[in-house]
């Protein structure tokens, strides 16, 4: 098990490596990243990993460009973690209904 | 015959991420049916009681959501027809080969107001179902997971919503079923072809041409109970469901797809003539229009499209 921790409200959980980060954030009832598709599709769970290790799976390119997978910039839903992880959070859901 | 010009959703065709995920996804969890492939990667998929060759098409990508939506028009007398009502709109077509797609017909291609592109066609290669026409079984023995029916409608988030209305009320001849209005303001349309509660339906947005789902339908309530233990089952991304809608008054349950598509099957939802009235919800009752028993907006529902 790693430790996940979201910078910008301190939350921690614990995830292992087989689960994803978004996942792991949910399975604990625990807050912090928005919750989409959970399928690499919809880009609500996009994060900057700060620090730490990951295997990551495909991610849609309407979200997330090669540039910035190659920075860190990645979808919580598509990265396992292999180290403790410190990350923020870029992602955000829309808001309800368009007015 | 009472239904002329555009017949059904034909097909759509959704972008994924990881064929093999995808298939297992469709194939083996909500089972659908595989009758062919091509040399660009796209596997096509029936549900079993459709009698055409295919009515969802996956395309290999490097992102998610929805290629195309594509109709179904009676006849080629109608492609034409429609083809120049598109065009009088002042929206520009453009034609796709026949066999472009394989076993269908010669497809007329436009974008919507709202983003999205469709496709016209008139033929398509028909398979059959897999049930004899003459003394019919009323089901087949061989089928997987959820059993989906048909593919039964699609729902897209899109801007210029007002315009896309009316071209697919005018142009299309679509007659509007449901509705959410603010106000004066329709947030929502519901729209058919046919007599079904809908065959497409579209919630006002800021963003153009994006996917919220693509629906199948079951054959009941205990079916939405079943697809809901599968989808634990195989650890599939739930949303939100089994429940009602208000709107169609459908049994339902979300799911996604291993891409992000957002999927939907559903039961027993309600039926139009040309003659029914539009039923309307406003928007201070649009938790219960969506989810009638909890009555409360799920925040990824309406946020979230691929
Ligand atoms: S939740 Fe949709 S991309 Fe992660
Ligand atoms: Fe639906």
């Amino acid at each position: 098990m790693f430790q996940i921790t979201i910078d910008d409200t301190d939350e921690q959980y614990a995830c292992s490596e087989t689960k994803h980060v978004l996942a792991g954030m949910q399975q604990l009832g625990k807050k912090g990243i928005p919750v989409g598709c959970r399928s690499g599709g919809c880009g609500v769970c996009k994060v900057r990993v700060l620090e730490g290790e990951y295997a990551s799976k495909k991610m849609s390119r309407d979200h997330v460009t090669a540039e910035e997978e190659a920075e860190g910039v990645v979808l919580a839903c598509r990265i396992f973690p292999q180290s403790d992880i410190r990350l923020s959070v870029i992602g955000k859901l829309n808001k309800a209904v368009n007015r | 015959m009472a239904m002329t010009g555009i017949l059904r959703p034909g097909h759509v065709q959704l972008k994924v991420l990881d064929m093999e995920e995808s298939l297992k996804h469709y194939c083996e969890d909500m089972g659908l049916l595989e009758t062919d492939r091509d040399d660009q990667g796209r596997v096509y998929l029936k549900c079993w009681d459709e009698q055409d060759k295919f009515s969802v098409v996956l395309e290999p990508s490097d992102r998610s959501g929805m290629d195309h939506m594509a109709f179904k028009v009676a006849t080629e007398q109608d492609l034409l027809r429609f083809e120049s009502n598109v065009k009088n709109f002042g929206i520009e077509t453009t034609r796709v080969a026949a066999g472009e797609l394989n076993g269908c017909g010669e497809r007329v291609r436009f974008t919507a107001p709202a983003g999205h592109t469709f496709e016209l066609y008139a033929e398509k290669e028909q398979v059959g179902n897999g049930i004899s026409t003459t003394n019919p079984a009323p089901w087949r023995r061989d089928l997987k997971g959820m059993e989906v029916i048909r593919f039964d409608h699609c729902l897209l988030y899109g801007d210029n919503f007002d315009e896309n209305v009316k071209f697919f009320k005018e142009a299309l001849e679509f007659q509007l079923t449901e509705q959410i209005v603010d106000g004066d303001l329709q947030i929502a349309a519901f729209l058919t072809c046919s007599t079904k509660a809908h065959d497409i339906a579209f919630i006002r947005s800021e963003e153009s041409g994006k996917l919220h789902h693509a629906s199948f339908l079951l054959g009941s309530w205990e079916e939405v109970l079943k697809a809901a233990d599968i989808i634990s089952m195989e650890d599939i991304p739930h949303e939100a469901g089994p429940t009602r809608h208000g709107l169609t008054r459908g049994k339902t349950i979300y799911f996604f797809d291993p891409s992000g598509n957002r999927n939907e099957v559903f039961a027993e939802d309600s039926y139009v003539y040309p003659d029914s009235p539009v039923l309307t919800w406003h928007a201070d009752n649009v938790g219960q229009a969506i989810f009638y028993h909890s009555r409360q907006l799920v925040d990824s529902f309406m946020g979230v499209t691929s």
